[in-house]
């Protein structure tokens, strides 16, 4: 699974990208969810916790917390920017 | 020769297209990074009506990015210089300025003379009071963000899409998102996404092509990426009727703000100034007040640090452009330690363009 960061999520994870092992904690057995992915890379960073309004899109969509997701999805992390 | 032939040319903008844009009446928040790019092409393109609220002066800071000022605009109104620039660049627009931030209070007002908006601003305050006006007074925005190397683009609230409220639905916290003055932006990052912008509005007007609507375009410039995610509209976003009582965007006004201008003046008399520099260690150890004493403790660790505060004596605190030292005024008044406590208008971004 490749998780995909925007802004700040990009700072605190300090790269582009982050690839999840299929062997990973978060496990490949069963459905996981968005709600649980979360959880699981705020153990990880816990500055991503901070975060109240950071959206989730799975495969170039929109996720709600319910979403399921597997290891073939790409995940992306997008927190509001605000700069002009 | 027709000046706009050479977009009338097109077969699918046609003069209808043309037509439609000197009918229409865009509104552009903030003359800045953003801002600016989108005025100078709507305004170059023949849009008939624009509007413009604005009441910040140039900065020295702004000029490797908002690349219509010059050093001679330096702390002239943003409103004015902009104002000329665009009536020499087209005389048959009309303009409405608008000189004052968008507030609560009169971000209905304006909202309403107008087809479109465009969120050039530099603040969740007032973007979330964008969206929410737009959404009662059924207006559609074109949503321009940036950050570092980055940028956000969409086009919210048009012909039944779905809103800024439906990406992200609440307003982050104060200290949660980093902004331009703490993060840095890359001068020529905004003008990339202003320009998307400006095209976004020209598509919202003319029905030509297909807008940027449910979808949300990331762009990294470092790696020179697009990516559209695509989002669908909540619809208790859209049931908005009225504004929120507060967007937090008024604590400036509730505490006190002194000039720099006084702040010197106090210095030079022999007053003895409690100054606080609420940025982080590393801005602080680039750059500090080179005239008027400071002590360095950054934004997230000030309540972590108050009993380094001299709490018989008033408290001034500073930061780079008074943002971060507004929410610092906020945080320790919430304490109720005693002094008063004042933050300095305009921060070290001031006393840069001053000093000019």
């Amino acid at each position: 699974m490749t998780i995909l960061l925007f802004g700040i999520t990009k700072d605190i994870v300090g790269s582009n990208t982050l690839s999840m092992p299929s062997s990973s904690e978060f496990g490949t057995t069963g459905s996981k969810t968005v709600k649980e992915l979360k959880e699981y890379l705020g153990k990880m960073y816990p500055e991503l916790k901070k975060l109240s309004s950071l959206a989730v899109a799975v495969n170039n969509s929109y996720a709600q917390d319910d979403t399921v997701i597997d290891n073939f999805d790409e995940i992306a992390l997008i927190p509001p920017v605000s700069g002009g | 020769m027709d000046r706009y032939q050479r977009q009338t040319v097109l077969k699918e903008f046609g003069p209808e297209a043309q037509e439609m844009l000197k009918d229409a009446s865009v509104l552009v928040v903030g003359a800045g990074g953003l801002g600016i790019p989108v005025l100078q092409y709507l305004n170059a393109m023949g849009v008939g009506t624009l509007g413009i609220v604005e009441q910040d002066v140039v900065e020295i800071t702004n000029l490797q990015r908002q690349v219509l000022y010059t050093e001679n605009d330096l702390g002239k109104p943003k409103l004015d210089v902009v104002l000329k620039r665009l009536q020499t660049q087209n005389s048959n627009t009309r303009f409405k300025v608008f000189d004052t931030f968008l507030s609560r209070q009169n971000a209905l007002d304006i909202i309403s003379e107008f087809d479109v908006v465009v969120d050039g601003t530099d603040n969740f305050p007032t973007r979330y009071l964008i969206n929410d006006s737009c959404v009662i007074l059924k207006k559609p925005f074109v949503s321009g963000a940036i950050q570092g190397f980055e940028g956000q683009l969409s086009v919210f609230n048009f012909q039944d899409g779905p809103t800024y409220r439906c990406l992200f639905p609440n307003m982050p916290g104060q200290a949660e998102i980093p902004n331009c003055n703490e993060n840095g932006v890359l001068g020529v990052v905004p003008g990339i996404i202003g320009n998307l912008q400006a095209l976004e509005v020209i598509k919202v007007i003319t029905g030509r092509g297909e807008a940027l609507s449910g979808k949300l375009l990331l762009f990294n410039g470092l790696l020179q990426s697009y990516q559209t995610i695509s989002f669908s509209r909540c619809p208790e976003n859209m049931a908005i009727t009225s504004l929120q009582e507060s967007y937090g965007m008024e604590l400036c006004d509730v505490y006190n703000t002194l000039k720099l201008e006084d702040l010197e003046k106090l210095s030079k008399e022999g007053t003895t100034i409690q100054l606080i520099d609420v940025r982080t260690e590393e801005e602080y150890t680039n750059y500090c007040l080179p005239h008027i004493k400071s002590k360095n403790i950054p934004l997230d660790e000030l309540l972590a640090r108050t009993q380094e505060l001299d709490l018989n004596s008033p408290i001034y605190i500073l930061c780079q452009s008074g943002k971060r030292s507004a929410v610092a005024v906020k945080q320790l008044e919430e304490l109720n330690l005693g002094p008063t406590l004042y933050h300095i208008e305009g921060g070290i971004n001031r006393f840069l363009t001053l000093s000019q």
